[in-house]
């Protein structure tokens, strides 16, 4: 579905990805994990379209991303959940999953309506500001913001980051229920333990490169994965 | 005469007046609050639109003259955008600030060149310029509806950004660039909707205020634009209803200013004897409050509290 060949990004003469090549399949969960500085945002950003690629190619159901505009990528099925979750802080609840919503022209209820099934405690602060959310309730916004698009792929940046373990493990389990219900997905984090029980398939990625590749449990057994990432 | 009669012709032209800086100071805020830019050409562009009402009021009748103006001028509202503040998108605000004087000169030069820096004398529209006794005072008819319609266009402007799909791309813009384009928010567009929102309301704020005083010359847009950014400093800048209210207290103290002789005179409070000229200072009032304000209340009426949460 999405196949990434030989992407190089530089910030300001810097080598962030110095040519790594994956593939999401359709259906799967992939998981980029790495340490601080991997190139993992990079590369998501990238794919996004808010940063530009120095070479290499970004394709989705075989049509160049590389060259378009966010928007467009937005258009095409693809959706990110940014690091730090992003929410839009004055902005209720409610608008937060409209602002998602914005290149949809069709009715927005029954996407809402799925978005509060899966996080009732959003239902209850539907007129609240976001920004007077709790971390964890503000991770739900922007995954439930990123859904209302109706993505084909979404792709998460760190989303266990700065959150309590209990509030984590739920959030991963609504990854996955959203992965049941036929969204791919593409994750990136820090907590290499979550994100290879969760994964189908595993990337490691170390300074701009990727070093390994592999079922995520089989990562998870890894005795090097082991020393670098799980401690 | 009783005091009321003496102090109200001086409200009503106040609140007349600072309803016109009220439309300019919306401009000002509303593109502050999106790409935290002192649009120091915005005072101009209110200029050019009375000079341009002059020359397109001189060909085809009054009527027609009105739209074709907004049109005008809402196209050299984006032109200046576009050319001026879009390539300099990832500057520095410094750059861009300078570039707003940049533009602000060019318009004033140009106006120069065009009318060879003599006031011209804009056009009498109809039924707005028109005498009428209101509450007991002559005066006309554009003084009396000013605040009506100020009120009325800001309470439509306000259901825009709170109800529709472009206004809540407005504020989420104004708050992160990136994550609104992560929406598919094409960035440009939003903000080209704003800068002729604001143009619209500069336009509209020009045919009042020119109707009430009624000579354009290079520099008419300078003290005007100057005066409607304090008033949305006044207010909070980004707040609309802070530059709503910043607007009319400006116009209502400086007019009130403007009346002070006549006012504490012996036909009024009987306080001072000679007058004391204070006229004169009617436009120093204003920014003796600007620095008030930024002294104790450095956000404005309503401005952004600085509290973010990390």
């Amino acid at each position: 579905m999405l196949k990434i060949n030989d992407l190089m990004v530089s910030y300001g003469g810097i080598k962030a990805v110095k040519g790594i090549t994956f593939e999401v399949p359709e259906g799967e969960i992939v998981t980029l994990i790495g340490a601080n500085g991997a190139g993992k945002s990079t590369t998501l950003r990238t794919i996004a379209g808010i940063v530009k690629s120095a070479g290499g190619s970004i394709t989705f159901n075989n049509d160049e991303l590389t060259t378009l505009t966010p928007d467009r990528i937005v258009a095409k099925g693809i959706t990110l959940v940014p690091e730090g979750r992003r929410v839009f802080p004055d902005l209720t609840v409610l608008e937060n999953l409209k602002v998602g919503a914005y290149l949809r022209k069709d009715n927005l209820d029954k996407d809402i309506r799925w978005v509060y099934e899966l996080f009732p405690r959003l239902k209850e602060r539907s007129w609240q500001p976001a920004g007077t959310l709790s971390g964890g309730e503000q991770q739900m916004v922007a995954v439930g913001r990123a859904l209302m698009s109706r993505p084909k792929l979404m792709m998460m940046d760190e989303p266990s980051l700065g959150l309590a373990p209990k509030i984590v493990k739920d959030i991963f389990d609504i990854i996955k229920e959203i992965n049941r219900k036929g969204v791919t997905i593409l994750l990136i984090e820090q907590n290499a333990n979550m994100a290879l029980q969760t994964a189908n398939t595993a990337y490691v990625l170390e300074t701009g490169r990727i070093t390994m590749k592999g079922p995520g449990l089989e990562l998870l057994n890894d005795e090097g994965i082991r020393k670098a990432y799980l401690g | 005469m009783n005091l009321f009669d003496i102090i109200m012709p001086y409200i009503i032209a106040g609140l007349s007046v600072g309803g016109q800086y009220a439309l300019i100071a919306i401009g000002y805020t509303m593109v502050y609050g999106i790409l935290r830019l002192i649009n120091f050409a915005h005072g101009d562009v209110f200029m050019i639109s009375g000079l341009v009402m002059i020359y397109v009021a001189a060909e085809v009748p009054l009527y027609i003259s009105i739209p074709i103006v907004i049109a005008i001028i809402m196209v050299i509202g984006f032109t200046i955008e576009r050319v001026a503040y879009k390539p300099l998108r990832n500057a520095p605000r410094m750059s861009v600030m300078i570039s707003a004087i940049g533009v602000s000169y060019l318009l004033q030069n140009l106006a120069l060149y065009l009318t060879g820096g003599l006031a011209r004398r804009y056009p009498t529209i109809p039924w707005i310029s028109d005498s009428i006794v209101f509450i007991g005072i002559t005066t006309r008819r554009v003084t009396v509806i000013t605040p009506f319609l100020v009120v009325a266009m800001v309470v439509v402007l306000v259901w825009l950004i709170n109800h529709t799909k472009t206004g809540i791309a407005m504020r989420a813009v104004a708050k992160d660039f990136e994550t609104s384009q992560l929406m598919g928010i094409k960035i440009n567009s939003v903000i080209s909707s704003t800068f002729a929102i604001g143009t619209f309301l500069a336009v509209a704020g020009s045919f009042l205020f020119f109707s009430n005083f009624p000579s354009v010359f290079p520099a008419a847009g300078a003290m005007p634009g100057l005066k409607a950014f304090v008033a949305a400093v006044f207010g909070g800048i980004g707040s609309i209803p802070g530059a709503v209210l910043g607007g009319l207290l400006i116009g209502v103290f400086e007019s009130l200013i403007k009346g002070a002789d006549i006012i504490l005179g012996p036909a009024g409070f009987g306080i001072i004897r000679t007058p004391m000229e204070l006229a004169t200072f009617s436009d120093a009032f204003t920014f003796v409050l600007l620095v008030i304000v930024l002294i104790f209340k450095p956000t404005g009426l309503f401005g952004d509290k600085p509290t973010e949460k990390v």
